[in-house]
């Protein structure tokens, strides 16, 4: 088993100056941060220099990096991608923001034929060490080109990593790591949850991250190491596996509902933290799995799949996995097809039926 | 190998290397002078004919064909010589254009929906080439050509229901507020990846081309979309296949808060992409409903005579915000949108047709109160079906509709779950009658 978390869940005793920080800003400093230890750190993408972003995750960065290292670019993801790829082969250590996850598509040539393919067709002689930033998620009335969650695309292709965050803690100290990796990263951020943990209830007010443990946040350097998840709430009664916003929701629902669930934050889908999966499923003998992206194929099917071939003979009912609908985004109808405590809560009724 | 290209001896005379990266003129607390934006004489462009090779007047990829003069007078080769009461007509949409947009941004502001965009400054570009096409034209348009389904005529309160996302929505709620689909006028539906509608217009026309069809194709991006691999590849297809469509590129300077630089617009001109591909390029004061009209009846010939596309750039200026979602204030100079030499579209209409006695400021002040309550009235209509901010208004089930022509078995079971669901959540919505 590996030695999940608990160190890393929280700051440091060690008095590392920490203050409050909301996602957005803990994204912020994780880059400013990594641009004034490392000159080979550039930050690149549509809006991103003068105005810091259309969510205002890069701000203040050009002022104080200048130019050459911040700069905004043509709208074409596309061209992003490639020319961070070329960067990352001189040596620069790019940071691409894509403005909406939705928008990446145009890009994915450079991504599944160029990025994630480089290291392996070169033998090692070229490499993209590259950490491509994208908002993500719906929950937002954003219809259907601003609420995607297109992450199973990316752990579907060989030679990339895919890291979502689920608070601002976490998403400092992941997105420093994935800075640090040497190999592409995709980086989602549950764009939800930038100013507070939402819990699904979508007609109530939401909480701030000033409100949250996990909104105190270091302000220099430490990282969370890629590939190792975090159990956010131990439980004997069954596990929850879960990432970004749905953490939130996931974790309301089993509280709610009076459930000893074990809700493990994947953080990382790939190299994804088995080790810590099998155990807990195998002490539980119950999996359900949720993610707000569409069921099909979706990155809960490997979840699945794997957890199945693992613990096929501890399991003590079927897996249940809850999902966004196999429909695109809808604008008004978000809210019936999000994956709200009402699908999780039925799911939590199939799962535990016979306990 | 590389070392050797560089003579040792010219080495210590090289400065290192820099990166260029593009700068705008002013930001917020400048002052702003736009005298060095060269802006060439109405009535000074030359007017090839339609049939005319596209490398013979490549000139006017970097000119700018301009009608309207400073007095209002229509003055040159490119004046369409349009009679009074379509300049009236013009004039009257381009109004409705910025009064809707007034009525849809303040509805936004208010709750009663999640999203707007204004297209104020720009009516020109959509309305002068809505009247200059024929209604049987295919419009392959961006979000902020509203100006088109005005100007032919399509229903207000039909756009607001979309805008709302009410029981009278068209399009049942699924899209993001004002992006329209409206088939029955020619304009397809719009989308939210930009510039993906480029290629897709080439392929409307070399369709229509290979069925022998009289229609053509027209499209629009803006300036920042032109960066876009698909412009490209549209671009591309529409030189090899002579595809009968129009390339509009509106350049209003910013892509929200990226000035037209970050596009390429400090070395060359938009209208300039044509002569790559060699196919026709003209730069149109986008100002100017007469040229614009001129610009897109001249292109529409040549499209409809197989001399293939053309390309409009069509020089504007984004007078207001990018979208209900953004604060200009916060990259670009207070001052830019009065100080824009091309002025606004309408009040440049408005005085050519009082320099030619068909008009007058009390007609003008009057229409304006008119179109105001025309608006009202359309949203006070639409809003019988409900607005976005008071609660959902689709029918549940809907949202299973138009994934596929057919629901397949996995479908089904999850519409079935979705049902299944809002009972248990004791808050039932409404379900398709
Ligand atoms: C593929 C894609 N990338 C990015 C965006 C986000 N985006 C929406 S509008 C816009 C600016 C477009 O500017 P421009 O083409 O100049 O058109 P304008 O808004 O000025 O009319 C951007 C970057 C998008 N919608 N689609
Ligand atoms: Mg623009």
């Amino acid at each position: 088993m590996s030695e999940t978390t608990e160190s890393s869940v929280m700051p440091a005793a060690d008095a590392e100056p920490s203050t409050r920080m909301n996602m957005i800003q803990a994204i912020n400093s994780a880059m400013d941060v990594m641009m004034g230890r490392d000159p080979d750190v550039i930050v690149m993408g549509e809006d991103v220099g003068y105005f810091g972003g259309v969510f205002r995750a890069t701000a203040g960065l050009q002022s104080k990096y200048g130019k050459t290292r911040v700069f905004d670019t043509p709208i074409s993801e596309c061209g992003i991608i490639g020319v961070a790829v070329g960067m990352g082969a001189y040596g620069l250590r790019p940071v691409p923001e894509i403005q909406f996850a939705d928008y990446i598509y145009p890009a994915l040539d450079q991504l599944v034929s160029e990025a994630a393919r480089l290291r392996y067709r070169s033998a090692g002689e070229f490499t993209a060490p590259i950490t491509v930033r994208s908002p993500f998620g719906g929950g937002i009335f954003g219809g259907q080109t601003h609420s995607q969650s297109p992450e199973g695309i990316f752990t579907h292709i060989s030679g990339v990593k895919t890291v979502i965050p689920s608070t601002p803690y976490d998403a400092k100290g992941l997105l420093i790591a994935a800075i640090e990796d040497n190999d592409p990263t995709i980086f989602f951020e549950p764009k939800r949850i930038y100013n507070g943990p939402f819990d699904g209830h979508w007609d109530k007010p939401t909480q701030n991250w000033s409100q949250h443990p996990a909104g105190e946040v270091p302000t220099g350097y430490y990282k969370i190491e890629l590939g190792k998840a975090k159990v956010v709430r131990p439980g004997e009664a069954l596990t929850v596996l879960v990432y970004g916003t749905m953490v939130h929701v996931a974790l309301a629902v089993m509280e709610e509902a009076g459930v000893d669930a074990e809700v493990i934050d994947l953080r990382t889908l790939v190299p994804l933290d088995i080790e810590t999966i099998e155990a807990s499923v195998k002490k539980t003998g119950r999996c359900m799995i949720v993610h707000e992206a569409t069921r099909t194929s979706g990155f809960g099917a490997e979840l699945s799949a794997l957890v199945q071939e693992r613990c096929f003979y501890h399991l003590e009912a079927p897996i249940e996995r809850v999902t966004g609908f196999d429909t695109p985004y809808p604008h008004s109808l978000e809210w019936a097809y999000f994956p709200g405590p009402v699908r999780i809560g039925e799911a939590l009724k199939k799962i535990m039926k016979d306990a | 190998m590389a070392t050797d290209r560089v003579p040792d001896h010219l080495k210590p005379n090289l400065a290192p290397l820099s990166l260029y990266v593009p700068e705008p003129k002013f930001r917020p607390g400048d002052a702003v002078d736009f005298t060095q934006v060269p802006i060439p004489p109405a009535g000074k462009a030359r007017r090839p004919d339609p049939a005319d090779a596209a490398d013979t007047f490549i000139d006017l990829a970097f000119d700018l064909v301009r009608v309207l003069d400073d007095e209002g007078q229509a003055v040159g080769p490119w004046n369409p010589r349009l009679s009074p009461d379509t300049l009236r007509a013009m004039l009257r949409s381009m109004a409705l254009v910025r009064a809707f947009d007034e009525r849809m941004f303040r509805a936004q502001r208010q709750g009663k929906t999640s999203f707007y965009m204004k297209c104020t400054g720009e009516e020109a570009v959509s309305v002068a080439a809505a009247h200059a096409l024929d209604y049987e034209d295919m419009c392959f348009p961006s979000y902020r050509q509203q100006g088109l389904l005005i100007a032919r005529g399509w229903s207000m309160v039909d756009m607001m229901n979309q805008i709302y996302s009410n029981t009278a929505d068209r399009l049942q709620g699924k899209q993001l507020p004002i992006m329209y689909s409206v088939k029955e006028a020619g304009f397809f539906s719009i989308s939210g990846n930009l510039t993906t509608q480029y290629p897709q217009a080439v392929g409307w026309a070399m369709a229509s081309a290979a069925k022998g069809d009289t229609r053509i194709a027209a499209t629009w991006c803006g300036d920042g979309s032109t960066a876009e691999g698909d412009f490209h590849s549209a671009c591309t297809f529409a030189s090899v296949y002579r595809a009968p469509v129009i390339f509009n590129v509106v350049n209003n300077q910013w892509a929200i808060s990226s000035f037209s630089g970050f596009a390429g617009a400090e070395s060359t001109t938009f209208a300039a992409r044509a002569v790559g591909y060699g196919i026709a390029g003209l730069r149109v004061d986008g100002n100017d409903a007469l040229a614009v009209y001129a610009a897109t009846l001249w292109a529409a010939e040549r499209a409809r005579t197989n001399q293939g596309p053309t390309l409009i750039e069509h020089f504007t200026y984004r007078a207001e915000g990018h979208s209900t979602s953004d604060d200009p204030g916060q990259y670009r100079s207070a001052g830019e949108p009065t100080a824009w030499p091309l002025g606004d579209p309408i009040k440049r209409l408005k005085d050519h047709l009082i320099a030619l006695g068909e008009w007058d400021e009390e007609r003008h002040a009057a229409q304006d109160k008119e179109l105001a309550e025309q608006v009202k009235a359309a949203q006070k209509q639409a809003e019988t079906n409900g607005v976005l901010g008071h609660g959902l208004h689709q029918p549940l089930d809907t949202l299973f509709d138009g994934v596929f022509e057919e629901m397949p078995w996995h479908l089904r079971e999850q519409q079935a779950q979705m049902i299944a669901e809002e009972t248990a959540s004791g808050r039932p919505w409404a379900r398709k009658a």
